[in-house]
């Protein structure tokens, strides 16, 4: 018999599968892995902010999620040199959200558990929710799926066609902030690259489609999910490094069997 | 009364005296610009003088500092870029590009490739076309939505003479099989096409417009393009009573015409 918070746990790495395979996928094609780092590193100064000022931790990761994106968003759009600006953007919000921590003394809040995850400790309610956000992010994604192809592939065709690239650049922008909010609980903010970029990373070897490759991306980052939470469960190691070595070693499964070509 | 009649006729798009500036370069001053139906036109320059600005600022990736741009309501554009994003490993079969932005059915689909003369690549990935391919492949992505105009960002960079000559004889099928206008940006003055109605030449501001055999023979272009073997501008001559259905190399009229090259 499986045990209810494993089940939880379980249930908990699907859902969030499902947000990260296809968002994933597109910030590969769209080289914005800096993307993510930066926005995960953000998250901890939501949690900061959200104890220092007694909101729902949600709310405050979602929303300095959702700046720290758009500020990224906007200095990426203004060139290709700021890798150096992204790279102290993304370090000093994770900086700044551990030294705003220690600050609310208060609380004794396990800093541990946000950085790694607690994937173990997802309740009931939080699975609602969990399932909620993480539906939104393929749902957005289904929803301008053209659009977004059509401007990671070529800006100007967008343009001609009457697409506006930076729109549809939001969603992404939108639907990231979701997935960190959701993510922070299971693999925890260091690690919410990891579930974005090793599955799809491993996916693009098999795929012959865009959509071929979302949905490789997905039975991966599913397979490590629950791989992760096995090897954590049954090794008693932490669950969202665990989950992070399975996509690791799936991948280098995966580049093993590559197709030629 | 030619200029009458071309003024109460909407052009398709039209630059009102416009100037771009990236940051606070200058990329474009006061450029004035319109293309009408059915027109075949070509902006000439050297890298740097603003061809792409103005491409990218008729399409709307730019918005104009100075002057506006006016597009026909209800224009249909169809765009063939340089490349595509690709080295981002976006898995992507011809077929599927096909149908991005708008879904066509395979049989719109087949019939584009068989205009353009890529015919049984669907399958193959875009990653994998060949240069000539993959001009063809976006040239058939571009007549899938029956565009208004078609333009086209240095269509033939990479090809060869010969392949620029041919790719310009298709080009100019596609613009007398579906009526669209034509304007291509190109700094690759071997090979300027001769069906063009117009040439513009481009330098941050316009230098010089004609017929391809008046802006050959401008000064304005001379001064920009007279030094060296850039200074020959060949222009390709498409004789009409030719077949293109073979594959074999045929030499005719591209590059023959090296009357100006003013050393």
């Amino acid at each position: 018999m499986i045990d209810d918070f494993l089940l939880r746990a379980g249930l908990a790495v699907i859902a969030l599968s499902l947000a990260t395979a296809p968002l994933g996928c597109f910030v590969i094609w769209r080289r914005m892995a800096y993307f993510g780092d930066a926005t995960a590193h953000a998250a901890i100064l939501g949690v900061a902010i959200s104890f220092g000022f007694n909101l729902s931790i949600g709310i405050g990761v979602v929303a300095v999620a959702l700046g720290m994106a758009l500020s990224v968003t906007a200095l990426s759009n203004r060139g290709h040199a700021m890798d150096g600006a992204l790279g102290a953007l993304s370090h000093s919000a994770l900086a700044l959200g551990l030294v705003a921590i220690s600050f609310v003394r208060n609380v004794r809040i396990d800093v541990e558990a946000y950085l790694f995850g607690d994937i173990l400790a997802v309740s009931q309610s939080d699975l609602w929710v969990i399932w909620a956000g993480a539906l939104a992010v393929p749902v957005l994604i289904l929803w301008r799926w053209q659009n977004l192809l059509t401007s990671t592939l070529n800006t100007e065709i967008a343009r001609a066609s009457g697409i506006n690239p930076n729109r549809e650049q939001l969603v992404l922008t939108l639907a990231l902030a979701i997935v960190v909010a959701l993510a922070i609980k299971i693999v925890g903010a260091l690690l919410i690259s990891a579930m974005l970029l090793i599955p799809p990373s491993a996916a693009r070897n098999f795929a012959r489609t865009p959509a071929g490759m979302v949905a490789v991306a997905l039975v991966l980052s599913v397979l490590a999910g629950l791989g992760g939470l096995w090897l954590s469960f049954s090794a008693d190691t932490p669950a969202g490094p665990s989950i992070v070595v399975a996509a690791a070693a799936l991948f280098l499964l995966t580049q093993m069997f590559r197709r030629k070509g | 009364m030619p200029d009458l009649q071309r003024q109460s006729v909407m052009s398709l798009i039209e630059a009102k005296d416009i100037s771009v500036h990236h940051g606070d370069f200058p990329a474009l001053e006061r450029v004035s610009f319109a293309i009408d139906a059915n027109e075949i036109v070509t902006v000439v320059g050297p890298n740097g003088s603003g061809k792409s600005t103005l491409l990218r600022t008729l399409l709307g990736v730019f918005s104009p500092s100075r002057g506006q741009i006016i597009r026909k309501p209800g224009l249909t554009i169809g765009y063939v870029p340089q490349k595509l994003a690709q080295e981002s490993g976006l898995p992507l079969t011809v077929r599927g590009f096909l149908s991005l932005p708008k879904r066509v059915s395979d049989a719109q689909a087949q019939a584009a490739l068989e205009e353009t003369g890529a015919v049984g690549l669907e399958q193959r990935q875009i990653s994998e076309l060949s240069g000539g391919q993959m001009q063809r492949v976006l040239l058939a992505r571009a007549i899938l939505n029956e565009p208004d105009i078609l333009i086209l960002d240095e269509p033939t960079q990479g090809l060869d003479q010969p392949g620029a000559a041919d790719f310009y004889a298709l080009i100019e099928r596609v613009r007398d099989q579906h009526g669209c206008a034509v304007l291509l940006v190109s700094h690759d003055l071997n090979v300027v096409m001769s069906a063009s109605d117009r040439v513009i030449c481009l330098n941050g501001h316009v230098c010089c417009e004609g017929t391809p055999t008046v802006v050959r023979d401008a000064p304005e272009y001379l001064a920009l393009f007279g030094h060296g073997t850039q200074g020959t501008m060949a222009l390709y001559q498409h004789r009409h009573d030719h077949s293109h259905d073979h594959d074999h190399d045929h030499g005719h009229g591209h590059g023959h015409d090296h009357g100006h090259a003013h050393d």
